[in-house]
């Protein structure tokens, strides 16, 4: 099954002709995956030396391919606003890789999304990948290999790490979502859990989380109370001093609160077992699926 | 980003938030002539980005401008928490007979503006939290419509019975909320927001930090950052597109990706040493950042040993190689450096490494180990 990507995904690329927009919509065509249309406000009418035909708006490029989806490579300035012209096209999925995006736009824009219907993951997220079906976003696919192990993260290279030792021994993923590392974003910890509890096709979830929010500790509370799921952890910034914003704008423990112990401790309630490396992860899940 | 009392005091008037008149001095003497301009009594307040200022002996009150030019003599100068006293704000002081605080956050669970509003003001707001907390009113504010009318009449409420006053705090949260969402804050609070006895309400402190990701659009407020707060390296490292915090060990780091980067800092304590720095390199394989990255951490005399951990995915590890290779030739490094990538090219990669004093690393395991043996165990 996979969640939210898979075969049936008609993807369009806001921002295709800009360098990592022209780029990556290469590699994702290159990873099999249906990319139908880009857009880029004035240079629609031509094609990409894919063969991807541009347009100037996403209402047009939604009527002519019957896109799905949408992926987002466009500059903080400018990505709220693509968030909902995607939105309003009526896509249904839109995956925003911008990292920079204001708060409190991010605030004003998900009742937006979410009045139509939109499911919106990120922004400052790798995206999306059901290996073997559709990549959406700028992971690198071939680290990925197809089994009953879904993966959600608000990190990016940090996933890819983990998935690379889950790939090479063997235990393979359903689909991997990038939630992104800002605080406010479209699709949390706790609705990704949600996806994967309805997936037939994931058995068990690994969940890497970090410092800041509290998002760990509420789905602690969603495993007490009977998650349909396995699931094995890990959480990054044991190190990370207070007060400091670690790279990621939600990476930030405030007010003595969201502290990489607090949540460590709050799955350990919830019988969740924690990984102490990335690597560790592969022990970890084995010993679930058992 | 953090805003000094004054700058955010500005920011608040503008909003038509009662603020007491003041003015940012940072001589005795320019102190005396302010006091004697605004009227005494006056507050003396030392400009520094901590909290605790006035335990620290950084805010005394003055009833005459000699005084207020004796109490600003002995607070210019002063250390509060590292930080040193360049500025002080000598406001007109009020007459206090309650104190209350409001406060606006970004509440990340409902993903909306919260308010928080409670009738224990002029202490840690936190401290309240973690002892009464049922003293604090939160509030999810609807981004669309800000605080609604019958919000405030709860929010009022909790805090008095009196109409007159209530009307006042009522227009004070609207005003801080309206602040709040037009300068792009992660956090406007006002502590304390003050009852005096005749009658009238005032906001006696401000504070606001910025979210960063909104200064593209906020250019005034943007120019108002005080970097001698701030670690220098902290500073540069910004400037040159890295995030870099320090720490106090001695195992530095490089990274792709703020994820993996906490993890690499975690994975050396896991194995019994100290991370010198958080450092996310980002996703360029780009020699010159490597060669920012480098020298920044080099600066700190602490640092035995250096891990270049990449996991190089679409970045390509035979550029990263050759980044690290020409930075490393060029600085003359002379305390080891392991370097571990993974990705793409990552053979041509670890190829380029050999034969320099480089030292590879084949996983994030080995990578940390390697680097904590080299800095001397």
């Amino acid at each position: 099954m996979s969640i939210l990507v898979d075969k049936s995904t008609r993807l369009v690329v806001q921002g295709i002709t800009g360098r990592d927009g022209a780029f990556h919509a290469g590699q994702m065509l290159a990873y099999g995956t249906k990319v139908v249309g880009g857009v880029t406000p004035g240079k629609g009418g031509g094609k990409t030396d894919d063969g991807v035909p541009i347009f100037d708006s996403m209402m047009d490029a939604v009527e002519e391919t019957g896109a799905n989806a949408s992926v987002i490579y466009v500059p903080a300035s400018f990505a709220s606003d693509a968030i909902c012209e995607a939105a309003d096209a009526g896509v249904g999925l839109v995956v925003c890789i911008t990292e920079g995006i204001p708060v409190n736009d991010m605030v004003r824009i998900l009742p937006y999304v979410r009045e139509r219907g939109t499911v919106l993951i990120g922004p400052n997220s790798p995206g999306i990948i059901s290996p073997g079906k559709a990549k959406v976003g700028i992971m690198p696919g071939h680290i990925h290999i197809e089994g009953p192990v879904g993966v959600v993260s608000r990190s990016g290279t940090l996933t890819y790490e983990i998935v690379d030792h889950l790939s090479k021994n063997g235990i393979g993923q359903s689909t991997c979502i990038g939630i992104g590392g800002d605080p406010v974003v479209g699709t949390n910890l706790l609705d990704a859990l949600d996806y994967f509890a309805d997936d037939a096709e994931t058995e068990a979830v690994v969940l890497i989380g970090e410092i800041g929010g509290s998002d760990e500790e509420d789905a602690a509370d969603k495993f007490k109370n009977g998650y349909p799921k396995k699931i094995a952890a890990f959480i990054a910034g044991r190190t990370a001093p207070p007060g400091k914003r670690m790279g990621h704008a939600g990476a930030i423990v405030t007010g003595g609160t969201g502290t990489a112990a607090e949540k460590i401790e709050a799955f350990e309630a919830a019988g969740i077992e924690v990984a102490r490396t990335p690597a560790g992860i592969v022990e970890a899940v084995s010993r679930i699926m058992e | 980003m953090k805003l000094h009392e004054a700058d955010a005091r500005n920011i608040f008037e503008r909003y038509a938030l009662p603020v007491p008149p003041s003015r940012i001095v940072d001589s005795p003497e320019q102190a005396g002539k302010a006091a004697g301009d605004l009227g005494c009594p006056v507050v003396v307040k030392a400009q520094v980005l901590v909290g605790g200022r006035g335990k620290a002996g950084g805010v005394k009150l003055a009833s005459s401008p000699e005084e207020a030019a004796e109490k600003a003599e002995a607070i210019l100068g002063m250390d509060i928490k590292g930080l040193k006293v360049k500025k002080v704000l000598i406001a007109r002081a009020v007459d206090i007979s309650h104190e209350f605080y409001a406060g606006i956050v970004v509440d990340r669970r409902s993903r909306k503006p919260l308010m928080m509003v409670s009738p224990a003001g002029g202490i840690d707001i936190e401290e309240v939290a973690r002892t009464s907390p049922e003293k604090i009113l939160k509030t999810v504010i609807d981004p669309v419509w800000g605080p609604l009318p019958f919000q405030l009449r709860a929010m009022t409420a909790f805090l008095t019975d009196d109409k007159e006053v209530a009307k006042q705090i009522g227009r004070a949260l609207s005003s801080l909320y309206r602040a709040f969402m037009g300068i792009d804050a992660s956090l406007a609070e006002i502590n304390p927001l003050v009852l005096s006895p005749d009658g009238k309400v005032w906001a006696i402190d401000a504070k606001i930090n910025i979210d960063d990701n909104s200064l593209f659009r906020q250019k005034e407020t943007a120019s108002l950052r005080d970097e001698s707060a701030e670690d220098a390296s902290e500073v540069e490292a910004r400037a040159n597109d890295l995030s870099f915090v320090k720490l106090d060990g001695n195992i530095g780091c490089i990274v792709n990706g703020a994820g993996l980067a906490m993890a690499t800092m975690d994975m050396i304590k896991h194995y019994g040493a100290e991370p010198a720095n958080f450092l996310d390199i980002g996703g360029s394989s780009n020699p010159q950042k490597v060669m920012t990255a480098l020298r920044i951490i080099l600066r700190d005399r602490n640092v035995k040993s250096i891990l270049i951990n990449i996991f190089g995915g679409i970045t390509r590890c035979d550029d990263v190689a050759s980044g690290i290779v020409s930075a490393n030739d060029e600085l003359g490094i002379d305390i080891p450096i392991v370097v571990r990538l993974t990705g793409t090219n990552e053979e041509k990669g670890k190829e380029i490494l050999s034969g320099t004093v480089l030292t590879p690393a084949a996983s994030m395991d080995d990578g940390v180990r390697m680097a904590i043996e080299a800095g001397g165990g």
